[in-house]
């Protein structure tokens, strides 16, 4: 069972120089209790992807072919703004990676926490009480007097902890996180990820977790999607983006972070070139303009092909490890 | 010091008021450091978010006034120099701030932006066509970029004009707040790449503000590390990435999420709760999450120390590959 299956999704932009195809055929899913992290460069649609899903693409914006199907196979494309609002905050929680933008300034902690349950039903008193609960779960420390504090009164790493704190009360089947950690430094990331992993299997919910650092989607993520240019390039689980990249992108963006060069170097590993303009889409494959190992068949439109286990690769060039065999 | 060295730091205090109007609290967000830098060198400061390394940063451009110590740029004392004194100096000394398209004023043109130092120094007689096209070039963007703004540029494009303006009047030395924060991991290696290179081809020295460590390895000569406005740690980047002696220096280089998912984390947890500076802790700074700590530490602050070639600020510096005590693994 999936908690969302996106299936050949495409979004257009109207722009006055023609039409925007920032996303392609874009089809993954996220299976229940399971992370499953998105990862790619700047400009790759993950935040047109997040827009789509929540249905708040820019008014130039339209989903101009396939589905987004959440839970029980509900299509949110085409969804009434009524029934996406029912959605949204109570079976789809988001965090962002500014914790300012979920918190009030003018308005405590606890009554920020209080207000946003005004679905539940619950008393005064058990929303508080949910409220100081949610607030012991993110290990904010002495929670009942921090209810009557004001979000700048905390650090920016417990900024965001509350705000992963109110993302969750409602226990939202799906968690979308784009970017929560990178603003924080290397020490409070890994407690921020290691939180968020307990929360995911306390309430049983899964996540979309967007970054473009490398080493936090490899520690929290069962499963990876590979964007470029609107496209997803390559998917599979952790370990097999991590360790059997086939895709050509994957395998130099893994290069380029620093954190793969063991020995110090001055000169870094680069991909040279640009993402090509939406507008004007190569018909092959997206990436081979920037390809090192491109041949004239990447002329041609890529499938998607299931190379193995799951593994799913959009170039023509990646051979499953049985291929490679023979 | 050393006739090599551009800039040198002492003793340097930043304080804030704190509390309103009428008190006289206030606090110390830079609290007593001290650093020198060579031609050609790079010097990295890493350390969490508010732990003083942009402020630092603003007070040794003059951005930030000192409530201690000195601060010495090319032989001349500049902390006690006024606004117009300070300004001939910046040509000397720039600055890159972080938000690489937010540093540019989006009415500008890029050719416009990288000019912009010589007629706020009033370089006359410079060719500024001229100018821009060199400029343009040393950062490795083509010439027709000029007529450009800044809001069609990629965040990559955006930090190149940066460095084209930091660079446009030969400082000798660059000062690069998050040069690297919020690039894509391939753009973030064009960047240092080419920071590097022209630290090589124009002998600038360079102090790089981080919280991104793989950076610092692979940039830095020497790297300092900062905890609550003071620096716990100070030597080359390769004594301080192989044996790290501070046990937050330990902390922060165990913390760095590999991008492997089977690596074994051998981690040090810390107590994720940053005291406020507000109310410092008493003795070692550090002593509320440090997994060695001892009942001296509570009391006694540690005086920096030189230890193998590099300072430490810590009663019980570290053996290599020291590990926590067992009863202490898991803070609470």
């Amino acid at each position: 069972m999936s908690v969302l299956a996106i299936e050949t999704l495409n979004v257009t932009f109207s722009t006055e120089a023609g039409p925007l195809h920032a996303l392609k055929d874009v089809s993954f899913t996220v299976p229940e209790r399971r992370i499953v992290g998105i990862v790619g460069e700047s400009g790759c649609g993950k935040s047109t992807l997040i827009n789509a899903i929540l249905g708040l693409l820019a008014d130039n914006g339209r989903v101009t072919g396939g589905r987004i199907l959440f839970e029980d196979g509900n299509d949110l494309v085409g969804l009434d703004p009524t029934a996406m609002r029912a959605l949204r905050g109570l079976r789809i929680s988001t965090v962002f990676q500014d914790p300012m933008g979920a918190l009030n300034p003018v308005i405590s902690v606890g009554r920020q926490m209080v207000n946003i349950q005004y679905r539940s039903g619950l008393s005064k008193s058990a929303k508080l009480a949910r409220a100081t609960e949610m607030l012991e779960l993110v290990r904010i420390p002495d929670a009942r007097a921090a209810l009557r504090r004001y979000p700048h009164q905390f650090s920016g790493g417990m900024k965001q902890r509350i705000a992963i704190a109110m993302a969750l009360m409602m226990e939202p089947a799906l968690l979308i996180a784009d970017e929560p950690t990178t603003a924080l430094d290397a020490t409070l990331e890994v407690a921020t990820i290691e939180l968020l992993k307990d929360l995911q299997r306390k309430i049983g919910c899964s996540v979309l977790f967007i970054s473009h650092h490398l080493g936090v989607i490899a520690e929290l993520c069962d499963e990876v999607v590979v964007m470029y240019a609107g496209e997803v390039v390559e998917r599979g689980d952790v370990r097999q983006i991590f360790h059997q990249p086939k895709h050509p992108y994957t395998m130099r963006l893994l290069e380029c972070d620093p954190a793969r060069q063991t020995e110090r170097t001055r000169n870094l590993p680069t991909i040279p070139g640009e993402i090509p303009d939406l507008r004007a889409r190569p018909r092959g494959c997206v990436f081979a303009p920037r390809c090192t190992l491109a041949e004239a068949i990447c002329a041609a439109p890529q499938v998607e092909r299931d190379i193995g286990r799951g593994h799913r690769v959009r170039c023509v060039k990646a051979v499953s490890p049985a291929e490679a065999e023979a | 010091m050393n006739d090599a060295t551009i800039l040198s730091v002492r003793d340097v205090e930043v304080a804030f008021p704190a509390g309103g109007l009428l008190s006289r609290q206030a606090i110390l967000g830079v609290a007593g450091v001290s650093l020198g830098i060579s031609r050609g060198e790079t010097f990295a400061l890493v350390g969490e978010s508010g732990s003083g390394k942009t402020t630092l940063a603003r007070a040794i451009n003059g951005l930030q006034t000192i409530s201690a110590g000195e601060i010495t740029f090319e032989g001349q004392r500049i902390d006690t120099l006024g606004k117009s004194a300070m300004k001939p100096l910046r040509q000397r000394m720039s600055m890159m701030f972080q938000d690489p398209v937010g540093s540019l004023s989006p009415r500008m043109t890029v050719g416009d932006l990288v000019t912009e130092p010589f007629r706020i120094h009033g370089a006359q007689g410079r060719n500024l066509k001229a100018e821009t096209k060199r400029l343009l070039s040393l950062v490795g963007l083509p010439p027709d970029f000029a007529g450009r703004f800044p809001h069609q540029l990629s965040g990559g494009q955006a930090r190149r004009v940066g460095v084209a303006r930091a660079i446009a009047l030969e400082p000798a030395l660059i000062i690069a707040d998050e040069p690297t924060a919020g690039l894509d991991v391939s753009v973030q290696g064009e960047v240092l790449n080419l920071l590097n290179d022209l630290r090589e081809r124009l002998g600038l020295a360079m102090l790089i503000i981080t919280h991104n460590l793989h950076v610092v390895h692979h940039v830095a000569d020497r790297v300092a590390v900062m905890y609550l406005g003071r620096f716990v740690e100070t030597g080359t980047t390769e004594d301080v990435f192989d044996a790290p002696a501070h046990p937050y220096t330990a902390a922060l280089l165990s913390a760095n999420p590999e991008p492997d998912p089977d690596r074994a984390h051998d981690r040090i947890a810390l107590p994720a709760e940053v005291p406020s500076l507000l109310r410092r802790p008493s003795g070692c700074e550090f002593h509320t999450r440090c997994p060695w700590v001892q009942d001296r530490c509570r009391t006694e602050a540690p005086a920096p120390a030189d230890i193998g070639g590099r300072r430490v600020a810590c009663h019980f510096p570290l053996a290599p590959g020291a590990r926590p005590p067992a009863h202490r693994k898991e803070p609470a």
